[in-house]
């Protein structure tokens, strides 16, 4: 059985696009506005990664679920759906 | 793409789709389009499905449809960290026809529905995001899509898009969902041997069982876990409302963690394969958070609308509903050539008065009740627990004196008439 997080990604097929449909508008908000990083806790894919000083954003592995469009609390992140047949695809079996 | 087409259909999940199969039926030209690689391939869910709202639409669907099991027994358990209280239903006739209600896979089965729609006549164009819709005069007259020239053109477009309604939004039918109006779900397909399945859950072969999980699965906050059987594998998922998961900085893949490793849950799906892992919001704010739900030329359903029941978990049959009787009133419209917002609100009073509007009602103060007061998760679960293990353990004490006990335990922490209070308010959210 999957354990971590990285095994269950593991698992899903992303047809990722080369452009992220993602993308945190500003940096230093984050760094100064939001203690938490909220986005990095509560974001099923672990997409975001505080890295020092700025957010880096693996959108790769999105879920496209939304949750850090709505819970972001500055409204920091531009959230788009991945181009069409792109991003997660669950699968049939 | 420059032809123009009675209806727009935007999203092909349940609410999508039977809007689509009911007005392809009726001799529409409908276009249905998905963003995803095939209808489902976005889609998750625990996996109850309803049998009443699909068979209004796909009379005896459970004949064809790739449905897993009927579920036959619907169990509640109450964890605490050791124990659980427990109560189930069984009922032998809703394993023969006509069932009560059925465990699916999403992305099986959203495929299947779409291709029924198809078969009405319906045109599916799946890896294809709409990005906007067109408004000319304040009023929908088609969609742009992401394909090159990809404008087209409908009497109406019907918004099916989903919990995350960009459109809706666009046109300003709601602001933003706050983040106590969406619960964040993640779940897990595990594989398990058929033969095991029905060993653990004491099934046959035909018969499914649906377990909804409260209390330690979600350390106290409101949500809940489930736990449902598949043919040859189960769904097990837990999800809180997204505010609570900021609040308790939780992580959702370790809440699910903690759900497989509790000791109650555990044996079940002891030695299983992980096939999936699956992450989706559903929209929780209910009857005060329903969208505008009806525009010059364009409607929504389902999701996009907040059509979700969570306490019955009913979503993809409100959904399924919602798109039915968006598709009737199209029909209606066409008939007299009017797709006038004055016309099309037809479509809002006849939700309000279905069962979608009457339930939401009933429910309207019910997740409010139960976020603005944690004790409900938070201790009185524990102690549920606590009063059945001091009650059934034989010690030598007096069963009048345990259950003196006992209501002294319950009434500690909020005294008599706060768990009054407390049984009351509860009482009022759900009744
Ligand atoms: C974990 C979980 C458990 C659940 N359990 C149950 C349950 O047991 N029983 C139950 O009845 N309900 C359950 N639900 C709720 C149920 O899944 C939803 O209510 C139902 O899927 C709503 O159907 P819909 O068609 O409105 O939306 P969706 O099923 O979300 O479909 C929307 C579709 O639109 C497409 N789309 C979105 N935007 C665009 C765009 N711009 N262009 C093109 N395509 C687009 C998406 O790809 C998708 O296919 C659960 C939900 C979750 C997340
Ligand atoms: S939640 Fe928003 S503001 Fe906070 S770190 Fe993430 S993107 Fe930045
Ligand atoms: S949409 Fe969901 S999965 Fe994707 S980055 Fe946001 S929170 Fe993570």
């Amino acid at each position: 059985m999957a354990k971590t997080l990285e095994d269950k990604q593991y698992l899903i097929r992303f047809n990722c696009d080369k452009k992220s449909h993602l993308e945190v508008l500003n940096h230093d908000l984050c760094a100064t506005d939001c203690p938490d990083k909220a986005c990095t806790l509560f974001c099923p894919g672990e997409v975001y990664k505080w890295e020092g000083d700025r957010m880096f954003v693996g959108y790769e592995g999105c879920h496209e679920c939304g949750s850090c469009r709505i819970g972001c609390p500055h409204e920091n992140i531009k959230w788009e759906y991945p181009k069409g047949g792109h991003g997660v695809v669950f699968r049939l079996a | 793409m420059s032809e123009k087409f009675d209806v727009i259909v935007v999203g092909a999940g349940p609410a999508g789709t039977s809007c689509a199969y009911t007005a392809a039926q009726n001799g529409l030209k409908v276009l249905l389009i998905e963003r995803g690689e095939y209808p489902g391939a976005k889609n998750v869910m625990g996996g109850i499905l309803y049998r009443k709202q699909l068979e209004e639409i796909i009379p005896e669907f459970w004949k064809e449809a790739p449905i897993e099991r009927p579920v036959v027994e619907q169990r509640f358990w109450f964890l605490d960290k050791e124990s659980m209280v427990t109560t189930s239903y069984k009922g032998l006739d809703w394993g023969k026809e006509p069932f009560n209600n059925f465990t699916v896979l999403r992305a099986k089965f959203d495929k299947w529905f779409a291709e029924k729609a198809v078969e009405q006549g319906a045109l599916l164009i799946n890896e294809t995001v709409v990005t906007e819709c067109l408004v000319e005069d304040g009023k929908v007259i088609g969609v742009k899509t992401d394909r090159p020239d990809g404008d087209v053109y409908a009497d109406v477009v019907v918004l099916a898009d989903g919990v995350n309604s960009l459109l809706g939004k666009q046109l300003g039918f709601h602001k933003e969902w706050k983040p106590n109006e969406v619960a964040l779900t993640v779940m897990e397909v595990l594989k398990i041997q058929k033969k095991v399945i029905n060993e653990r859950f004491n099934i046959k072969d035909d018969q499914g069982v649906s377990v909804e999980i409260f209390g330690d699965a979600t350390q106290g906050i409101l949500g809940t876990g489930f736990l449902y059987t598949n043919k040859d594998s189960v769904n097990i998922g837990v999800g809180t409302t997204l505010s609570g998961m900021v609040k308790k900085k939780l992580k959702p893949y370790e809440l699910l963690e903690r759900l497989k490793d509790h000791p109650m849950i555990q044996p079940y799906i002891e030695g299983a394969e992980t096939q999936e892992y699956l992450a989706h919001l559903i929209p929780e704010g209910g009857y005060h958070a329903i969208p505008k739900l009806v525009g010059d030329g364009v409607l929504v359903v389902g999701d996009a609308a907040q059509f979700v029941n969570a306490i019955h978990r009913e979503g993809s049959n409100m959904a399924m509903a919602s798109g039915k009787m968006a598709a009737e009133t199209i029909i209606e419209a066409k008939e007299i050539g009017d797709y006038s917002e004055r016309t099309l609100d037809s479509y809002r009073t006849t939700i309000y008065d279905s069962f979608i509007g009457k339930d939401l009602k009933k429910y309207k103060e019910a997740a409010h009740t139960f976020e603005e007061n944690p004790q409900y998760f938070q201790e009185y679960i524990p102690l549920m627990n606590e009063a059945m293990h001091t009650f059934f353990s034989v010690d030598g004490t007096p069963k009048r004196e345990k259950q003196k006990k006992i209501m002294a335990k319950m009434t500690a922490g909020r005294g008599k008439l706060g768990l009054a209070k407390d049984m009351y308010k509860a009482w009022k959210a759900v009744k």
